[in-house]
């Protein structure tokens, strides 16, 4: 296989294990280029990449303007605040707008879960999810597994426990549908209102003791609490919540001597990670953020090749 | 008109009669006479039903007649082979007052070709709070009174309206979803947790329906139980009728058709509420109509604009159109796919929805209004959502091949729909 079967990156669901393996492949090549002294491809000479983010972002928004200009793409950014979206305009409206601007990338952020599925059959440009609603951010998914493989030798087989909001977190389903695909076990804890109704349907084991969940594992990855979760009813303090699930240096000794610990930023230290697992040595946080820029390089070198070739 | 049909082989809910011939003169069943006929119709091997009876429709007028008036609806619902359509009152205005009645039979009168049955508001401004004008409501025109769209807010003013409407001879038709748990926009379940999507668990309506039989048995006063689309609200419904308590239920052909899979990739044109469930629940819903613990097929027609559908999953509204289906897919999936005789699913079009509307119809007998369907069974089509009569596209049946296929329409007299050959 040498490049993806369609035009846009929606979701880790579109994915087939090797598809997986081609972006980790072509990611680690990247990765070479991010070390060198000149951080300089061709691949995405003349094309046009426009980053459309309805919502905030620092990394992910960096991380794929960064890998577009390292391939010598032409990058464009739009936000919420400064665009027609302010006067009303339908995201479709805008969406075409911008396709008819000869956008080859569209990568865009969004609150609602299949903004980017609604738009992908409407515009020419390939559409990159960098995060929809409580759907699915691929690119989060795939950097994680990036790094796993990178730390760990290889994904299949691995325990990974994933701790925290499960319910509202796109990283936790991307992850769980990559992870799964890809021959990994997923292992969740969180309160049980942070857990979605038929969570034991899916590929994943849940337990409400974090500990369980702990015993053992490869991978910790925590989650981000999102604050306003708690007006909403779902847990009753934030000290409650990290007596009970936060991820701490204690509870990173239920797990293999060698578990990596993982989490998709921002986070709240001393929330659901303290600041000591944040910055021990086996935390590969900062890790997992320049993988970023070399996993997005990869998505749009393979889309960018489908696109020259279909 | 004066209307002879000959062949005329009628299936109603009591069964399939011989062949005879049908006189209709003017605008009722009459005895036979010698004409003249100004219409002689050739019904041999076609199928001739009563006229069927929708009593769950959104007209969308008066207030959002871009997306469906009067005139296009009723020609939608004449397209179908129904007769009759009762409207639900979350227009804009809203039918909370008898003025907006008498708009609706007055704009019908001029425009529809089939009989409109206005359902009038149960709270003023569907508001939930106060009772809106239900006897004047009724002296002009409504048959029924519903907060349709949203449930009778609370259970204390269910059991105000269940009493007050009982003085006026009507039910109260409600709409079953905890109110507390209305938030999502599809069945709360796989495909929602895995769409990332905000879902609505079944028993947010199994809730309100057993809140609504307690007050019905309660009250000893009869109760309707809007589309219902779940197995624990088939179950309930069940077991309330055996231990006598006056419940009736309908159902859609989408609640035994579709399932919550069919809202994948985003698909709107699948977003309706309540929201389609598990196959478990459409077995269910299907066994319902089998047994007659739903008493009533009804289409919830709804029609929308593009502009509605064609947007995010979320942001999409819900609900789908109908009239032109409700046949077709009752006959293919009840009586072709699952064996539900032909005579239950006819008598839920026609005699049970007369029954709960309290019309004096349903049944072709002399005497009676002239509404009859004629449709040919073996005729199969292809749903095309962009060929619609009505003004709305959002059915997700497109490109669907049903059998049952309208031939005429009859309403009393008037040939409201022929098909072209």
């Amino acid at each position: 296989m040498e490049y993806l079967k369609h035009k846009d990156l929606l979701g880790i669901w579109h994915l087939d294990p090797e598809e997986i393996s081609l972006i980790l492949d072509t990611a680690a090549v990247m990765k070479k280029v991010l070390d060198a002294p000149t951080k300089k491809t061709s691949h995405l000479q003349g094309k046009s990449i426009v980053t459309l983010f309805y919502e905030n972002s620092t990394r992910t928004r960096m991380s794929f303007e960064m890998a577009a200009k390292f391939m010598g793409g032409s990058t464009a950014n739009i936000s919420t605040s400064s665009s027609s979206v302010n006067k009303g305009e339908t995201l479709l409206d805008t969406a075409v707008t911008l396709d008819m601007m000869s956008t080859d990338f569209l990568i865009m952020r969004h609150g609602q879960s299949g903004a980017p599925d609604f738009l992908a059959n409407r515009v020419r440009a390939s559409v990159v999810n960098a995060g929809d609603g409580m759907h699915e951010h691929p690119t989060q998914a795939l950097l994680d597994l990036f790094t796993m493989r990178e730390a760990l030798g290889q994904v299949e087989g691995l325990k990974v426990a994933i701790v925290g909001d499960c319910l509202h977190s796109r990283v936790f389903r991307s992850n769980l549908l990559a992870l799964t695909k890809m021959g990994a076990h997923v292992h969740c804890s969180g309160p049980a209102t942070l857990m979605p109704v038929r969570i034991k349907d899916t590929g994943a084991r849940y337990t409400k003791h974090v500990e369980e969940a702990l015993e053992g594992a490869d991978v910790i990855m925590g989650l981000r609490i999102q604050l306003e979760r708690q007006k909403a009813a779902l847990f009753p303090s934030i000290d409650e919540y990290s007596h009970f699930y936060g991820l701490n240096a204690k509870r990173r000794e239920l797990a293999k001597e060698h578990a990596i610990v993982m989490h998709p930023g921002p986070a709240n230290r001393g929330v659901e990670i303290s600041s000591e697992l944040y910055e021990s040595d086996r935390s590969v946080i900062s890790e997992q953020v320049k993988n970023g820029v070399a996993v997005r390089m990869a998505v749009l070198y393979l889309l960018n090749l489908r696109r020259n070739r279909v | 008109m004066n209307i002879k049909i000959v062949n005329a082989t009628v299936t109603d809910g009591f069964g399939v009669h011989e062949p005879t011939t049908l006189f209709i003169r003017d605008d009722r069943f009459s005895e036979p006479f010698d004409g003249p006929f100004e219409r002689e119709i050739d019904a041999a091997g076609l199928t001739v039903l009563p006229g069927l009876i929708d009593a769950h429709v959104h007209l969308r007028d008066p207030g959002a007649e871009y997306k469906e008036d009067i005139e296009t609806g009723t020609k939608a619902a004449a397209a179908g082979g129904i007769t009759s359509v009762a409207c639900m009152p979350n227009t804009w205005p809203v039918c909370d007052n008898a003025t907006v009645i008498r708009y609706i039979k007055d704009k019908a009168e001029k425009k529809a070709v089939v009989n409109v049955f206005p359902i009038g508001a149960v709270s003023k401004g569907l508001q939930g709070q106060e009772l809106a004008e239900i006897g004047l409501m009724k002296e002009a025109g409504i048959v029924a009174i519903s907060d349709d769209g949203n449930p009778v807010a609370t259970a204390e003013l269910m059991k105000k309206a269940m009493r007050y409407a009982d003085d006026y001879d009507m039910v109260v038709i409600d709409h079953c979803e905890e109110p507390s748990m209305r938030n999502g926009v599809m069945n709360e379940g796989i495909a929602s947790m895995e769409m990332g999507v905000a879902g609505i668990p079944d028993i947010a309506e199994d809730m309100l329906v057993a809140r609504d039989i307690f007050l019905a048995d309660y009250l000893e006063l009869p109760v309707h139980i809007a589309h219902v689309s779940t197995k624990g609200a088939v179950a309930l419904i069940r077991a309330a009728k055996e231990r006598g308590v006056c419940v009736t239920a309908e159902t859609c052909p989408h609640y035994f058709t579709l399932t919550e899979d069919a809202c994948r990739g985003y698909n709107t044109l699948a977003r309706c509420n309540p929201p389609l469930r598990t196959p478990a629940d459409r077995d269910a819903v299907i066994e319902g109509v089998r047994d007659g613990t739903l008493d009533l097929i009804v289409s919830d027609h709804a029609p929308h604009h593009a502009d509605d559908k064609d947007i995010e999953f979320a942001l999409a509204k819900n609900g789908m159109t109908g009239l032109e289906t409700l046949f077709g897919l009752s006959y293919s999936e009840l009586v072709q796919k699952h064996n539900v005789p032909l005579t239950r699913v006819v008598h839920a079009l026609t005699q049970a929805p007369a029954d709960l509307l309290r019309l004096d119809r349903g049944v072709i007998r002399v005497g009676a209004p002239a509404d009859l369907s004629i449709f040919n069974l073996t005729e199969t089509y292809t749903v095309d959502r962009f060929h619609q009569v009505s003004k709305a596209k959002n059915t997700p049946f497109h490109g669907r091949t049903v059998s049952g296929r309208t031939r005429y329409t009859i309403v009393g007299g008037k040939i409201a729909f022929e098909a072209k050959e």
